[in-house]
């Protein structure tokens, strides 16, 4: 899957499920967590989204802001996670 | 004793111990002492006098334990309010407490701060983190804008203001989730507070080598009594801001040889999914839980993965801070059970009549102690309604509203709650504050809110809503308008749309349906 089409639905699944639909103030870089759009629940939902859409496993030690605390972050890990699988 | 002596005798006889750790710093007792002299002497200067309620909306920070002893240095009642907590919700507790002064990050004000010039009491607003210059005496508001930073320059550090509080004033509101919708303040003395934090760390054996990891916010006293206990025996905190990423939690527990970790029911959830057999914590001297019953299942596999570790099943009420605790050692022999009252407290169970009930039969759970709150703020009939006559002339007891029975030994079991607050991750929320959030859009003509049960969340909020008539409305609508008034906890996981709601025959509508239809989806 291209990074570009990761980015779009990584996106769309934040904007939609926390952000309820208005995201245009969101930068692809900001912490989610530190402004409040996404909570510890949040991440729960974060994380079982990944696993199911993109059939990766992520791991206990892999749910760290550095790969789930931005869309940048977020495409950059699938990215190299569904990388892995080929 | 007041609450603040906490800090300062801490900071007299430990100066140079580690007090508090942050997510990337640490701090020493004096350290936080003389940050909280200065601004306490910066709150006085800017007309904080004695008994004025000062709010605190920061997440868990250095900041926020500065401001809660600054103003209680300061002779001031401190109110914390969770850091997400909206502009119109925000101005309600302003003008409800008149609070005259409030410590504010300066980000969250950049984003909102209309309810500045709907909150007349407020005169001076302390911001953390910059963003504060553009406003100079805070726009047209009239009010008077002060950097945290300018106040360590200002402001001498070496000694606390003069004392004038005496231990039956208050030192806290803590604002709790009332069946009405808006939220009530719990008036707490110094004496309350520091005879529950006595009776706490008393049976919990703390004592200066500990160290204590908390993620709960301090807005909730689950959370607040976190940082006062260790810092009663001067022991160390260490303050996170969330649970959101778990293994960085438990790295910091193995790293930083924590001893005490409290929790609730959605962090053992949480953790129980996770592989916690990679992780040793062989310093973990006890876990905590309380906010809402840990599942029998919970304590079973937490004992099974930690034998070396006592945990300790709790209930509590804002209203008198803690009310029961499991004994360690009976953790194994009856796992269902939230314990007896603390020491130095009474705890037992009456029938409607106010009669002492026999063992084995349900009743409403009275609370009798010096940690039973004042009462709720200006608010005579609601605290007439829960703080009733007691055994002594003129005394008053606490009634908890909750219902229990307790087994022959006198261990307590928690049976069902009189009103229908949700409790959902440990936090209270009235299904009345998220109904009245949803009906203040245009386009809903009904909404009613309840809990539905949930592994995680122990309750996930459903909203069930009603458009009018002619209406076009989605959930992400509902959705979107909730989190612009309620604080994130609050905000419904479940919408579902409906052509009516079911009632009872006085009219109400009838939410035991709607909870049991939700239960058995056809």
């Amino acid at each position: 899957m291209q990074t570009v089409a990761i980015g779009t639905e990584i996106r769309e699944f934040v904007v939609t499920n926390f952000l309820f639909g208005k995201g245009d103030d969101l930068s692809d870089d900001e912490s989610l967590l530190d402004n409040g759009v996404i909570d510890s629940t949040g991440v729960l939902e974060l994380v079982s989204y990944l696993q199911e859409r993109f059939d990766i496993h992520i791991e206990d030690d892999e749910i760290i802001p550095a790969n789930l605390d931005s869309i940048h972050n977020l495409v950059d890990y699938v990215g190299r996670k569904t990388s892995n699988l080929r | 004793m007041l609450v603040e002596e906490f800090l300062e005798e801490s900071a007299r006889r430990i100066p140079d111990k580690i007090a508090l750790i942050t997510e990337s710093e640490r701090f020493t007792y004096r350290e936080i002492e003389m940050q909280a002299n200065c601004l306490a002497h910066a709150l006085i200067a800017a007309g904080v006098a004695r008994g004025d309620r000062v709010v605190i909306v920061l997440p868990n920070s250095l900041q926020a334990v500065v401001a809660i002893f600054a103003a209680l240095k300061a002779d001031a009642v401190f109110v914390v309010l969770h850091a997400t907590t909206k502009g119109g919700k925000l101005a309600y507790v302003l003008n409800n407490c008149r609070a005259t002064a409030i410590i504010v990050d300066g980000a969250k004000l950049d984003a909102d701060h209309a309810w500045l010039t709907e909150t007349p009491y407020l005169r001076s607003v302390f911001l953390v983190n910059g963003a504060h210059r553009q406003f100079g005496t805070v726009g047209k508001s009239g009010k008077h804008a002060y950097s945290l930073e300018d106040v360590w320059n200002e402001f001498s550090c070496t000694a606390p203001p003069p004392r004038r509080c005496i231990d039956i004033d208050l030192a806290a509101l803590i604002y709790t989730s009332g069946s009405t919708g808006r939220p009530k303040g719990v008036m707490m003395t110094h004496l309350n507070i520091v005879s529950a934090a006595t009776s706490i760390t008393t049976y919990l054996e703390n004592s200066a080598d500990d160290i204590v990891l908390n993620v709960l916010p301090l807005s909730f006293d689950y959370g607040l009594y976190q940082l006062l206990m260790m810092f009663k025996v001067g022991g160390t905190l260490v303050l996170l801001n969330s649970f959101a990423f778990p293994h960085l939690v438990l790295q910091k527990i193995a790293n930083e040889g924590v001893t005490g970790f409290p929790i609730v029911p959605t962090i053992s959830a949480t953790l129980l999914q996770m592989n916690l057999a990679r992780y040793s914590f062989p310093a973990l001297r006890y876990i905590t839980n309380t906010a809402a019953a840990l599942p029998v299942d919970h304590i079973r596999k937490l004992r099974a993965l930690f034998p070396h570790v006592r945990i300790y099943s709790m209930y509590g009420l804002t209203e008198c801070k803690r009310v029961s605790y499991l004994p360690a050692d009976q953790i194994d022999v009856r796992p269902g059970s939230v314990g007896r009252g603390m020491p130095n407290e009474e705890v037992y169970i009456v029938d409607p009549e106010g009669n002492r009930v026999v063992p084995g039969a349900v009743g409403e759970l009275v609370i009798r102690g010096s940690n039973v709150m004042k009462g709720y703020w200006e608010l005579p009939e609601e605290t007439d309604r829960c703080l009733r006559p007691g055994p002594l002339p003129g005394e008053r007891v606490l009634y908890s509203g909750d219902l229990f029975y307790a087994d022959p030994e006198g261990y307590l079991y928690f049976v069902g709650r009189r009103d229908d607050i949700i409790k959902t991750r440990g936090e209270k929320v009235s299904p009345r504050e998220v109904e009245d959030a949803i009906y203040s859009l245009e386009t809903v003509a009904e909404a009613a809110v309840i809990g539905i049960p949930d592994p995680i969340l122990g309750s996930a909020i459903k909203a069930l809503v009603v458009p009018k008539q002619g209406s076009f409305i989605t959930a992400q609508d509902v959705l979107r308008h909730c989190s612009t008034k309620l604080e994130d906890f609050m905000v419904p996981k479940i919408i579902e749309f409906r052509p009516s709601l079911p009632r009872t025959d006085s009219g109400k509508v009838n939410k035991r349906a709607l909870a049991e239809a939700c239960k058995n989806p056809e």
